[in-house]
């Protein structure tokens, strides 16, 4: 009975293949979905407070190392660049790139990661860090942009780790087959995933280090 | 044809040419540039504006191009555009709050 329903309505009868891919990345997408309302708050904060303290975020946005920012998105940018590569390599059955090509996606996430400690290390030695000395000696508005400039950079910087971790998942499971050129549906959405992260990124940039 | 000499299912994304996705990053290095260069030139009230527009440019050429969204259905596209459309509605009805506060 239940074979019966379920063979009646296989994708095979319909001539299509075996495996759902459509609904395996409609999945993913759902989930960026709910991410994307995520960060959406945060950026609503933020648009609400600049408007509010326009002169506090300029004033406080000139901490921010324009160079080390810049520097960092190239590299998240790179690294989204690799990932699609990634993913192209495994569907065309290059395994080995495949591989390297995930592993230098990890590398350049890596040092995204390293840069962004470097920044946050400056300010909390400069004592600017929530509930920090001198963040409390500042203006309402900067202490809030710094707030904001924490959390924002903080859940992305988040994102970024668990992206290394799944993409550290996808490299074993290239190695050991379990994805390959006809079932690459978990690489494809990892890459969803890390381009997403890419382009929250691509907007706290301007946000945190543009307003000049 | 994609280009990619791979024959693909019909739910399948197209995959582009290694040759189109380093030249979507090279765009986007260029973006990166050029949202620097408008940044330091200070064409207030302006600037604020023109960044945000580079940095959906920038983001537009990620989904289309990285996230396959070119060579999607139309079911996926319609959805985003509610997910992307539902965050412009609640920004405008808190603004239309915001704006307009004594």
């Amino acid at each position: 009975m239940v074979d019966e329903a379920r063979t009646a309505t296989s994708p095979e009868d319909a001539g299509g293949s075996p495996i759902d891919a459509l609904g395996k990345r409609t999945g993913m997408w759902f989930f960026l979905f709910t991410e994307l309302l995520f960060f959406g708050g945060l950026f609503l904060l933020y648009s609400i407070y600049r408007y509010k303290f326009p002169a506090d975020f300029h004033q406080a946005a000139a901490d921010e190392n324009l160079i080390l920012g810049s520097v960092n998105t190239a590299i998240l940018l790179t690294s989204s660049l690799a990932m699609a590569l990634a993913v192209a390599a495994l569907r065309r059955g290059e395994i080995r790139r495949s591989v390297r090509l995930q592993g230098t996606t990890i590398a350049l996430g890596s040092v995204f990661l390293v840069i962004k400690g470097i920044e946050w290390g400056s300010k909390i030695a400069r004592g600017i860090y929530p509930n920090g000395p001198t963040l409390l000696s500042l203006k309402n508005g900067e202490i809030i942009f710094f707030g904001l400039y924490f959390s924002m950079t903080g859940l992305h910087a988040l994102h970024v780790l668990v992206g290394i971790a799944v993409i550290a998942f996808m490299i074993r499971f290239t190695r050991r087959g379990v994805i390959g050129p006809d079932r690459y549906a978990r690489l494809e959405n990892t890459g969803l995933y890390w381009h997403f992260v890419d382009v929250v990124w691509i907007y706290l940039f301007p946000l945190f280090y543009l307003i000049t | 044809m994609d280009g990619s000499g791979l024959e693909r299912r019909p739910d399948e994304t197209a995959l582009s040419p290694n040759g189109t996705y380093v030249a979507v990053w090279a765009a986007l290095l260029v973006f990166l540039g050029l949202t620097i260069v408008v940044a330091r030139i200070h064409v207030a009230p302006f600037g604020a504006a023109a960044n945000l527009l580079i940095a959906t440019v920038k983001a537009a050429l990620v989904l289309v191009f990285f996230m396959h969204l070119r060579s999607e259905g139309r079911f996926l596209k319609i959805m985003l555009g509610v997910a992307i459309g539902a965050l412009t509605f609640i920004i405008m009805l808190t603004f239309s709050d915001v704006l307009f506060r004594r």
